[in-house]
């Protein structure tokens, strides 16, 4: 049997990490076929309760990427979910889910091979932790 | 002179003076173990004025779950040292106007949490309370204890670092200063060594509990959404039952949205039916918000609720390089 492929939901910001992954593509730059993307305005817009609502329904991973900070295209969204993400990790981690299935990161629309690097260790990271149990629904 | 009677000269001053058109304070209740919410608006009525163990609502709820009643009114409001936060939050995020408040701090040794006088007494009624300061006396058909006043104080108090309003325009007594708490982080210490399958299982088994009657988002004094995510119908992100996942996510949330605003006042706690440790969860939020943005709920009024701030060169760490 082929090895598991983790379900990874990928929520990118429209104007800088969407733009890298698709720099990634057009430039053919090889990474897991493991996530599902999803596009926002912004990771400011990106509630906290997306992240939790993609683990229940079974998504083993998820990843928020948005602009560096300083380039937001809206100026400070990012600097917003940056303070959002600071209090959600630790105590995502501090309720028991394990620390690599919810992960950050900044990726510009210029990082195409960054964006590959991204998603080739955050699958790696999840394939470890294997298909999530833990705030899974199951009904 | 004791607190009640300094605190009930004080409203009739207010409401005579005219300085505030309605003062809200505590009364005795019908129940022995709970004070009910006394709303002040003549002289003869401040008579009922109590504070005691008893005091445990957060009066400041009135301003924000009631808030047509208040507008355009002076209101007078008894607080503790975590009623004052919230009122201070109130004010910071505009639903009051300072000008238009009187605090009125009470000097405050904790609250009684009721289940933990009911395990005290082996589950049988008490008819009757009487605060002695550091003892508590009960009474009932056919017995009469006196408890130790920290063996029945709600957990919130136990943990509590500001007992005095930090934000008050007159004080009923001798504040007591902060009180340094050790006892408060360690739980999260020991919760947090434990390994991530030890962590998720306690988790797990606490909120099972949860029977979702949202009594402790009612009773929150900074939970005040018009419509509560978990009210919405149209994306439902909640389900309707009690399955559990459901539960912690909701939980979460609640205490992501009070993140930086909870002033752990122990409400959610004393309405809880199932008897959940939820302030653990508040708790862990409070140090991180503290940590990495030095921010304490409630106590600057010129400052700004955590959530709602940023600053550009912020520890991120956690995020992928």
């Amino acid at each position: 049997m082929s090895e598991w492929q983790p379900r990874i939901l990928a929520i990118l910001c429209n104007w800088c990490s969407y733009a890298g992954a698709d720099l990634a593509g057009v430039s053919r730059m090889q990474y897991p076929p493991s996530i599902r993307v999803v596009r926002v305005p912004c990771s400011g817009r990106v509630d906290p309760l997306f992240i939790l609502k993609s683990l229940q329904s079974g998504f083993d991973g998820v990843l928020v990427s948005g602009c560096h900070p300083g380039d937001c295209h809206y100026i400070s969204g990012n600097y917003v979910a940056r303070r959002k993400f600071a209090v959600l990790k630790p105590l995502l981690e501090f309720i028991g889910v394990e620390p690599g299935r919810v992960q950050f990161s900044w990726i510009s629309a210029g990082e195409g091979d960054r964006f590959a690097k991204v998603v080739t260790r955050i699958t790696e990271d999840v394939r470890e932790l294997g298909p999530a149990t833990r705030l899974v629904k199951k009904l | 002179m004791n607190t009640t009677d300094n605190l009930r000269k004080t409203i009739k001053t207010l409401i005579s003076e005219k300085k505030v058109d309605l003062f809200l304070g505590w009364e005795k209740g019908s129940l022995p173990l709970s004070a009910t919410p006394l709303f002040v608006t003549t002289g003869e009525q401040a008579e009922r004025a109590i504070f005691d163990v008893t005091c445990g609502n957060n009066l400041s709820i009135y301003f924000t779950k009631d808030k047509k009643q208040y507008a355009n009114k002076k209101v007078g409001i008894a607080v503790k040292g975590c009623d004052a936060r919230s009122v201070v939050l109130n004010i910071l995020e505009k639903q009051i106007k300072r000008e238009d408040v009187v605090i009125v701090g009470v000097p405050c040794n904790g609250v009684l949490d009721k289940k933990k006088v009911l395990a005290a007494t082996e589950g049988r009624e008490v008819l009757e309370l009487v605060d002695n300061g550091d003892t508590v006396t009960v009474k009932g058909k056919g017995f009469e204890l006196s408890l130790n006043r920290q063996e029945i104080l709600s957990s919130s108090c136990l943990a509590c670092i500001y007992p005095d309003a930090q934000e008050y325009d007159f004080f009923m007594g001798e504040a007591r200063g902060e009180v340094p708490n050790e006892e408060r982080v360690k739980e999260i210490i020991d919760f947090q060594n434990l390994p991530d399958s030890d962590r998720w299982e306690q988790t797990r088994a606490e909120y099972q509990k949860c029977i979702r009657c949202y009594a402790c988002r009612n009773v929150c004094p900074s939970c005040y959404c018009n419509v509560c995510f978990v009210d919405q119908n149209d994306p439902k992100w909640i389900g309707s039952t009690c399955e559990y996942t459901d539960s912690v996510i909701f939980h979460v949330i609640r205490n992501l949205h009070v993140a930086g605003r909870c002033v752990e006042c122990g409400a959610c706690e004393r309405a809880c039916p199932m008897d959940i440790n939820l302030l653990m969860m508040n708790r862990k939020v409070a140090m991180e918000v503290k940590d990495r943005f030095g921010d304490v709920a409630g106590l600057d009024i010129n400052g700004k609720p955590a959530m709602s701030d940023f600053k550009e060169d912020e520890k991120q760490k956690f995020i992928m390089g």
